[in-house]
């Protein structure tokens, strides 16, 4: 049975990189799945269930991190030492400031049942749902930058942009439930 | 069994069974490789899920049962599987329209009083379990011990824990528990399709459950599943028998709300109402009761505005379920029916319109899910290969932090088995304990989701505040049950957890449970085996008593008739006790003793036979 792998990348076979073909890491998931999966190991020594229960475990929490490219990209940050926290997008990004300041206005004066406000919020919804597909390309591109050069300093960089992908999809969320719960 | 039976080659043979609200069924993996139906004694297929504890206080199953909920109302109960794994207080709705009858003192896990004793859910869906277990033992001509039971995918930790608990007591090892969409989903044998995308739409008797997957050359993975637990075909009875006891009070000025025997007896002719109304445009509900007639046309478009709003509730989830299995409705190529309420012409066409597709029919929607338990039967067994199901938990797992918030550790409709771990320390010098509270369900608030437990992590080291680091891994098994284990970070020692269920039953209840039902097989076996023994004492009795009056008789020493007499009169003061060994020995010594005369009768017999011939 050995001992497990260590690293969600060591268990898919594959590199530490940040640009994955999620067809490729789809159909190692499925053939680990058949070799793995503790429905193989139902009648057979309670050490062997056991470990195929580890196994699959660690397998299905490493494709829900692996495919998903923000934890995927969290993962590897934290193996390279970074904290990670939710913490860290609590802080407003300066380049936002203006903006969310904008927002929270007019939340409040939704709340206290300005319905003019919903324009504002309806257009502010809109503006950072753009930024957040922005971001995603920004993102990508680093991907691949840091599987090409390997630097640190790209690391750095994409942290940066997680902390403010992160904060604005809070918004986003936020302001959507805003919106639809006024609604309803 | 002879060394000669022994087959080296023979697969362990596991059963596969749906415990539902209404009617349970088992199922198998015929000698060909097909699923299959097993039925019960009587030949009928589906098991009503009803228990009743008659008068002299044997536990009769299914039909029998059922008959009894009109007479013996008070000795009976249906639908048991609305609570399981449920406390008191979660069940203040399902009480209003069940005639449950809740013994006093329930708090934290139901009893169900029948008759003088009471019993919790799980015993209770024991009792069917047992039933089918023994339908199952009887057709296969061998013993019965595995099984796949499956469970509405929306079922939380709880359910799922009384529902293997269930299996515990009947004697069974429950080797998984199956979401019945995605049982359903193998008894299609979807995989015939290599690649596509599924979905099932199964509203069973008590429960609604919608499941989307994804089918890739044999593997069945779901990507999300939704639902609600209390939805199903009753609540389609209860509109109808609400209308009906309106009727009545108006038409006999007399409110038959409370009295179970007319309630049930309604309940009936409701039923079959209302299954005729697949079929036909417009029918009758009918009921005689203590010589009093009731009657009332009703059509389908009545019935149809009636059971709009019920239809239109799983029509949410469905829409909940595309989204989080992030695909579109033109994506889903083939959406598959489940649950005898999938009858209904107006449940047909709402999820026609909603998927754009015509569902898949072909399967009778009361077998399916039984017969996919059969296939995953097969497939843990390991007579079914190439095939795989990957299933998902249908609710979010968490952690109750500062000011009463929940933190989320394991998402809902996550691939099980899956785990996460978080570690955990101390507030205040030398604390010596942590305790956890674990959750299920996706408010934001601890007070809003489901308490699934407290876990309390004992005999920490003593150390500065915040200092002490234990890990906790939290980890649902395949079954969709919570599994945590505990370690201390910094010594790597094993860490011990108390688990404090905050509904159902402790391991140590279920032990208890289980060694009654044993003494009490016990004892039914001994009551069997002294009757058994009593009936063949009947016949040597019978036997002797006749062979006094032979001739044969009176050729026998004086010495041969004295041991002759001791033996019967032996026999005769053993016959009313319980000890069946005792009486077949007495049975034993008097087949003896009369072997000699036994001799003498058959020459007698020939002799006399061969004079005839002679004349």
């Amino acid at each position: 049975m050995g001992s497990l792998p260590s690293t969600y990348y060591d268990f898919f076979g594959l590199e530490h990189r940040l640009d994955l073909d999620l067809r490729d890491l789809e159909k190692r998931f499925y053939t680990l799945s058949r070799e793995h999966h503790p429905d193989r190991f139902s009648l057979k020594s309670r050490e062997e269930q056991q470990y195929a229960l580890d196994a699959t475990a660690i397998l299905n929490d490493g494709y829900r991190t692996l495919r998903d490219p923000l934890a995927r990209a969290e993962y590897l940050l934290k193996e390279n030492g970074f904290e990670i926290g939710e913490q860290s997008s609590k802080n407003i990004p300066p380049e936002l400031l203006e903006e969310v300041f904008e927002v929270n206005r007019a939340l409040e004066e939704l709340r206290g049942g300005d319905e003019s406000a919903r324009q504002s919020l309806e257009d502010a919804r809109n503006k950072f749902t753009g930024m957040r597909d922005a971001i995603d390309t920004e993102l990508a591109e680093n991907f691949r930058e840091y599987d090409r050069s390997r630097e640190r300093g790209v690391l750095e960089q994409i942290r940066g942009i997680l902390n403010r992908r992160r904060y604005i999809r809070n918004l986003v969320n936020e302001v959507e439930k805003e919106l639809t719960g006024a609604a309803a | 069994m002879t060394p000669l039976e022994i087959d080296f080659g023979k697969q362990e043979r596991v059963v596969g069974i749906d415990l539902g609200t209404t009617n349970s069924l088992g199922a198998y993996m015929d000698a060909a490789g097909h699923p299959s139906v097993i039925p019960g004694d009587d030949g009928d297929r589906l098991i009503p899920s009803v228990v009743t504890l008659t008068q002299k206080g044997e536990v009769v199953v299914g039909n029998k049962a059922r008959a009894a909920l009109i007479d013996e109302s008070d000795r009976t109960v249906y639908s048991i599987k609305r609570l399981m794994g449920r406390g008191v207080a979660d069940v203040q709705e399902e009480l209003k329209l069940f005639p449950f009858r809740v013994a006093e003192g329930s708090e934290s896990v139901i009893r169900i009083q029948l008759g003088d004793r009471t019993f919790t859910p799980p015993e209770i869906s024991a009792f069917i379990l047992r039933q089918l277990k023994k339908n199952a033992e009887t057709f296969l001509g061998e013993a019965v011990t595995k099984a796949v039971v499956t469970v509405p995918a929306y079922f939380n930790d709880g359910q799922r824990q009384a529902t293997k608990d269930a299996g515990r007591v009947a004697g069974l090892e429950v080797l998984r528990l199956v979401n019945e969409p995605t049982a359903a989903a193998l008894a299609y044998g979807l995989d015939k399709r290599r690649e596509g995308t599924v979905a099932v739409y199964d509203l069973g008797g008590g429960t609604f459950d919608i499941s989307i997957l994804k089918l890739h050359d044999g593997i069945f993975e779901v990507l999300a599943n939704n639902g609600d637990t209390h939805l199903g075909g009753e609540d389609i009875d209860n509109r109808l028998i609400h209308i009906a006891v309106e009727d009545i009070h108006t038409e006999w000025s007399k409110d038959i709300s409370h009295d179970g025997e007319a309630v049930q007896t309604l309940r009936r002719a409701v039923i079959e109402a209302k299954e005729r109304l697949s079929f036909v445009p417009a029918t009758n509900i009918e009921l005689n009761y203590k010589g009093k007639h009731y009657q009332r046309e009703i059509t389908r478009e009545l019935f149809e505005k009636l059971i709009t709003d019920i239809v239109d509730r799983t029509l949410g989830p469905c829409r909940a379920c595309i989204k989080d299995a992030g695909v579109t409705v033109e994506q889903i190529d083939e959406v598959v029916l489940v649950g005898g309420s999938t009858r209904i012409p107006m449940v047909r066409s709402a999820v026609e319109t909603l998927f754009h597709a015509k569902p898949h029919t072909d399967l009778n929607p009361d077998e399916v899910v039984a017969l996919g338990a059969a296939v995953q039967a097969g497939i843990l067994s390991g007579t079914v290969e190439n095939q795989l199901l990957l299933d998902v938990t249908p609710l979010s797992l968490g952690i109750e932090t500062m000011g009463g918030v929940v933190s989320k550790l394991i998402h809902r409709n996550s691939t099980i088995p899956a785990s996460a771990t978080e570690t955990f320390t101390t507030a205040v010098e030398g604390q010596r304990n942590v305790l956890i509270h674990v959750l299920q369900g996706e408010r934001e608030l601890a007070k809003d989701n489901r308490s699934l437990a407290r876990f309390d992590l004992k005999d920490i080291d003593p150390l500065p505040a915040g200092m002490a680091r234990i890990e906790v891994r939290f980890l649902i098994d395949a079954n969709g049950i919570l599994n945590v284990t505990a370690r201390d970070a910094r010594t790597g020692k094993e860490q011990s957890v108390e688990i404090k269920p905050s509904y159902g039953l402790t391991d140590e209840q279920v032990e208890a449970m289980i060694s009654e039902s044993i003494d009490r097989a016990e004892e039914d076996f001994n009551a069997r085996q002294t009757a058994e023994a009593r009936v063949e004492a009947d016949r040597i009795l019978a036997a002797v008593d006749k062979a006094k009056r032979n001739d044969a008789y009176l050729d026998l020493t004086d010495e041969e008739r004295g041991d002759i007499t001791k033996a019967l009169n032996e026999l005769l003061v053993v016959y009313h006790c319980d000890d069946h060994l005792l009486i077949r020995a007495k049975i034993d010594q008097l087949n003896h003793v009369t072997m000699k005369l036994a001799e003498n009768m058959m020459n007698t017999a020939v002799s006399s036979a061969l004079k005839g011939t002679k004349i």
